[in-house]
């Protein structure tokens, strides 16, 4: 999400399912829709019985590719090449929407003199500290702080120029060289894609999971970004950059801050260094000309002081700031993301632990030595389904219970069918879900069990005191009706309330009603809600979340605007100002998102209400031109100044990968990984005892670590076994026979399956030398199946992690294989 | 009104719903697999096993194809495993929906292999009580008027079902477009079964038994009408 926050101002997916079927070219990279995302098809077919055209990118022809026009396999942790060739061959045939990536695109913005790129770094590099100063990376600006532009595009130093140099490198040849993709095929994917630059072509990009488990996974995805820009892609139907989560609420989680960096609502996690909430506030609320926009980041103040209203009700005072000092502050520098905790708990520093609807265990990289850690802790609560390898660590293979010290408590979760609320899926739609039948036996739904949790947390610090109790005890904690938990109070809550009566344009917004939308809150501690992104779902008209219209918007392109509610503001399709000329009109007609029709905008509700560009002069129109209103410079980003590892996306090889160096520069791996050093952390790049690339995956027939679906003997029937797919040429060269059981070992742990030889799996030609590679599916772990040999790919990954977000790279790591 | 499937391959992802929906309607037992080197599990229908994607690997023109067949018993028009059976208290053809029904009479009726023999598509499968079972096009679940499990989960389109004119004119419709890419696209025996396949290549490289055994449905008509005269006079000279 990170990537696509630097490239457009939001970190999600900016279109929906439905408007997959709006597309002519789908490009589905780094993502196995077919078998990932079942249910997705339903629209990639309905545009391709539209006439789409859909290309699969994946090192292995899977289900997804079975069903595509075109296919292109790349090997693991090269995307950045492949695409970067992409940018070139772009730029090159002139394929670009000028119009649009002149008016809503940051390419003729003039970046300072102190920007350079030489030897595979960027300026401004510390080899050190292994982090760049990223002021280097800035924008030139006049006497009013305004950025300069050319507007021509041929200023060597704007954006475009920059781009196009810093692709040029990027050429057909040395891109198949590294990575192993035949040039003819690179060229037929190059062109059915780039051919979406005319106005009145649509083309979209689905990814996944392989896009983002890579030491340089962000950049792989803002090479999608920059692609989507220049194609004028992004906003309008059928396009967009679309991250398939993969599960169904990942975007709720990720809104409400299931990651440890955010707030609900995708506020900052306060630093240690933000001694007070003004501090705080002006810190993240971006300032200089341009500002003051009605929605945006400029509303900071608005959004956290509410959700601290949210969190201690009446307890949170302006003179308390609100109770701002009872939030946990994050150390200066320090990132406190998995791999960071489950090495704190490997050094013995983290005590306790809830694992909460996970399974570590197994969906842990470098699961021995997660597994290890947890010896570690003095107590842990498992909250789950069913039993898993976590709770059950202690009695997993290779350990010796007698010599484990942790007491493991379980809670019984019920499942999703069995409890109300909501969830929202990766189009950004929140949907509400009634129970079905009641729990089973004594389980209950995850909020009765944080509900008692809560209260009693409160009970042992009101009686007995403690370090720091003022947090728990004021926290607001009255989310039941009748002793239970009732989730409508939360999703109220997560909405907001006003604490004030209120008067605006004549009308009353009474003490204690629902905030109706995010526009009305306020910084002086008159509303409350628990997620800003979210106001507007709950409101004194009802549950928009419940609601389930069936009637499409004006435009018919599948918005169903009065089905379920949709942040922000219920707009369905992001950066949709975008898809719109200078006077409003779409730049394409037959499948428009939103229009100005001179006084107000019709179709969906548009990124941005203020008035067309053209219409200039009047006096609600700003002088910048906000299609990607969340930016700092209300531009979509070719060049990124915001991340750690460059402006520009640049090919590096995997942390472990076949090759000793990188074709296109000097520096091997990206140059701001910090690698991982413990004990458990072993690494082999380029070893010849791990010869051969492999990656991780998921199956149709299998959820996760697999705790609901390897006890559903209906599933266990289709996939019964772990398993790795190899060539028929790895195959021979080792004498593998299909069906057979072999062992797969990385430098950190071994795993043993059953061999699969397929035509579906080629060796790559990289660099002149035959490169093999593997594929493993994480779905299984020692518990179940009874054999205990159907173990977890996790014990073949590894810590390394992409400096941004500090995902680990389980996308591309080295191997080698044996018979048993 | 006579009722068709129309199973249209090219849009099929193998995610496999319909085999699992085929189980969870039926009540079946999962069987005991082992991966044997495929996707494909288990490797071929059962007495329990009434519906089996099978997944073929293969090169065509140069070009890598995985081509998935939702395989399950046709319900033909004139089903040579009624003739052969001759007992409609255990094979019958239902009047309203053209459904091929097996009972639990099966089991009693002789010649249980014949009636396997006598398939063109090798569909039915026995179990260790000679009992024989197959794909009973959810007739329950027709009679009240619900879709068969399998297409009621399918999401990708590739499972149809309707009243037999109106699936065939879908299936010849779709054909025409997919014939577009496919030069050697076709409907499998479309005028003798109530389950029509649109597949993009020949019917072999799906599966051996994709389309009809050559003249089977001849072969099996002269072998039923036989036995039906035998049953026949045995009847007239005992009666």
């Amino acid at each position: 999400m990170a990537a696509l926050a630097e490239s457009f101002g939001r970190g999600a997916m900016s279109n929906h399912w439905i408007d997959i079927k709006n597309s002519d070219c789908i490009l589905i990279m780094g993502s196995n829709a077919a078998e990932n995302h079942p249910v997705s098809f339903k629209y990639i077919t309905q545009a391709q019985l539209n006439g789409a055209t859909l290309i699969s990118v994946d090192p292995r022809f899977t289900r997804t590719s079975s069903r595509a026009d075109i296919y292109a396999s790349l090997r693991s942790g090269t995307d950045i090449a492949f695409l970067g060739g992409m940018i070139k061959y772009i730029i090159d045939n002139e394929l670009y929407q000028k119009d649009y990536v002149i008016e809503y695109t940051n390419a003729a913005f003039i970046v300072n003199k102190s920007f350079d790129f030489a030897d595979g770094l960027f300026s401004g590099y510390d080899s050190a500290s292994c982090k760049y100063d990223n002021s280097n990376w800035s924008f030139e600006t006049d006497e009013h702080g305004l950025v300069k532009k050319d507007t021509s595009l041929e200023h060597p130093r704007c954006v475009f120029a920059l781009l196009k140099k810093h692709y040029s490198r990027y050429s057909i040849e040395v891109v198949s060289s590294i990575t192993g993709t035949p040039k003819k095929d690179l060229l037929s994917v190059y062109k059915a894609f780039a051919a979406t630059g005319q106005s009145f072509k649509a083309g979209t990009i689905l990814y996944a999971m392989g896009w983002t488990q890579h030491s340089v996974g962000v950049q792989n995805i803002r090479c999608g970004c920059i692609i989507q820009l220049l194609l004028g892609n992004m906003g309008i139907a059928g396009g967009g950059i679309n991250a398939l989560r993969g599960e169904s609420n990942v975007q709720g989680s990720t809104d409400h801050a299931l990651l440890w960096h955010i707030l609900p609502g995708y506020l900052k996690v306060p630093r240690n260094s933000d001694i007070s909430l003004q501090n705080y506030n002006n810190k993240y609320t971006p300032s200089g000309p341009g500002g003051n926009m009605p929605v945006g980041w400029q509303n900071y103040p608005r959004y956290s002081i509410s959700l601290l209203k949210a969190f201690f009700g009446e307890k949170a005072s302006a003179k308390n700031q609100f109770g701002y000092q009872w939030l946990p502050k994050a150390d200066n520098g320090k990132t406190y993301s998995w791999v960071d905790i489950f090495d704190e708990m490997h050094k013995g520093s983290i005590k306790g632990f809830f694992a909460w609807g996970m399974n570590p265990a197994c969906s842990g990289a470098n699961a021995n030595k997660v597994r290890n850690a947890m010896k570690n802790l003095d107590w842990m609560v498992n909250t789950n389904i069913f039993d898993n390898e976590t709770g059950s660590f202690w009695r997993g293979p290779g350990m010796d219970p007698s010599a484990v010290k942790t007491e493991v408590f379980f809670l019984p979760a019920c499942v999703s069918v069995e409890k109300e609320g909501s969830i929202t899926n990766s189009g950004r739609w929140t949907q509400w879900r009634y129970r079905g039948p009641r729990p089973l036996g004594n389980s209950m739904p995850d909020g009765d069990i944080i509900l008692l949790l809560g209260r009693k947390l409160k009970q042992l610090f009101a009686s007995e005191g403690g370090v720091f109790p003022e947090p728990v005890l004021n926290l607001k904690w009255d989310y039941d009706s009748n002793g239970k938990y009732d989730p409508h109070k939360v999703a109220k809550q997560i909405n907001g309330y006003f604490h004030k009566d209120l008067m605006a344009n004549g009308k009353l917004y009474p003490k204690g009603s629902l905030v109706p939308n995010s526009g009305m809150l306020a910084s002086d501690g008159s509303t409350s809600s628990g997620n800003w992104l979210y106001c507007g779902s709950y409101t004194e008209e009802g549950n928009m979340a419940a609601r389930r219209d069936q009637k499409d918007a004006p435009n018919h392109i599948g918005l169903y605007p009065g089905f379920a509610w949709c942040w922000p503001d219920n707009r369905r399709i992001l950066y949709s100002r975008a898809s719109v000329d200078a006077n409003g009109n779409p730049w394409d007609d037959k499948r428009w998102v939103v229009r100005w029709d001179g006084r107000n905008w019709i179709g969906d509700i548009p990124d941005g209400q203020w008035p067309s560009l053209g219409s200039e002069g009047n006096p609600e129109n700003p002088v910048n031109r906000p299609s990607f209103a969340m930016t700092k410079e209300k531009y979509g980003r070719l060049f990124g100044p915001g991340l750690v590892d460059g402006p520009f996306p640049e090919h590096y090889e995997p942390v472990e990968g076949p090759l000793a160096k990188n074709l296109l520069g000097a520096q091997l791996i990206n140059p701001t990984v910090s690698l991982p050093v413990g004990p458990e952390d072993a690494l082999a790049n380029a070893d010849p005892k791990f010869p051969y690339v492999c990656t991780t995956y998921r199956v149709s027939e299998h959820w996760q670590t697999g705790v609901i679906t390897r006890h559903l003997p209906w599933l266990m029937e289709l996939m019964p076994q772990m398993f790795v797919e190899i060539s028929h040429q790895l195959a021979s060269l080792k004498d593998i026979k299909n069906g057979s059981r072999v062992k797969v070992i990385s430098a950190r742990g071994s795993v043993e399956a059953t061999a699969i030889v397929t035509r579906r799996f080629n060796p790559f030609i990289i660099d002149g030398k035959i490169v093999h590679q593997v594929g493993v599916p994480w779905h299984f772990g020692w518990q179940y199946p009874a054999s205990g040999k159907e173990e977890s790919a996790n014990l073949l990954t590894s810590f390394a992690v992409d400096p941004n977000t500090n995902i680990p790279e389980s996308k591309a790591f080295m191997v080698n294989i044996s018979k048993i | 009104m006579s009722k068709a499937f129309f199973i249209d391959t090219t849009l099929c992802t193998a995610c496999r719903a319909c085999q699992a929906a085929c189980k969870q309607w039926h009540g079946l037992p999962a069987e005991e697999t082992i991966n044997s080197g495929s996707y494909q599990n288990p490797d071929d229908l059962s007495f329990n096993t009434y519906k089996l994607v099978k997944m073929n690997e293969c090169m065509i023109d140069g070009s890598m194809r995985w081509l998935f067949f939702p395989a399950q018993c046709r319900h033909c028009l004139e089903p040579p495993c009624e003739y052969m059976a001759g007992d409609s208290s255990a094979i019958y053809k239902d009047s309203a929906t053209g459904a091929v029904i097996f009972t639990s009479v099966t089991g009693k009726v002789a010649g249980v292999d014949d009636i396997i023999g006598s398939c063109p598509y090798d569909v039915p499968r026995k179990s260790d009580k000679n009992h024989l079972a197959k794909c009973d096009m959810c007739l329950d679940r027709l009679q009240n008027n619900l879709l068969p499990a399998c297409v009621t989960v399918c999401s990708s389109g590739a499972m149809n079902f309707g009243d037999r004119k109106t699936i065939l004119k879908q299936a010849q419709e779709r054909l025409l477009v997919v014939q577009n890419k496919y030069p050697d696209a076709m409907l499998i025996d479309p005028d003798e079964v109530s389950t029509i396949y649109l597949v993009a290549f020949a019917p072999s490289k799906y599966s051996e038994s994709a389309s009809a055994k050559a003249g089977s449905f001849d072969l099996t008509r002269k072998m039923a009408f036989k036995k039906m005269s035998r049953w026949f006079f045995a009847k007239a000279f005992t009666g």
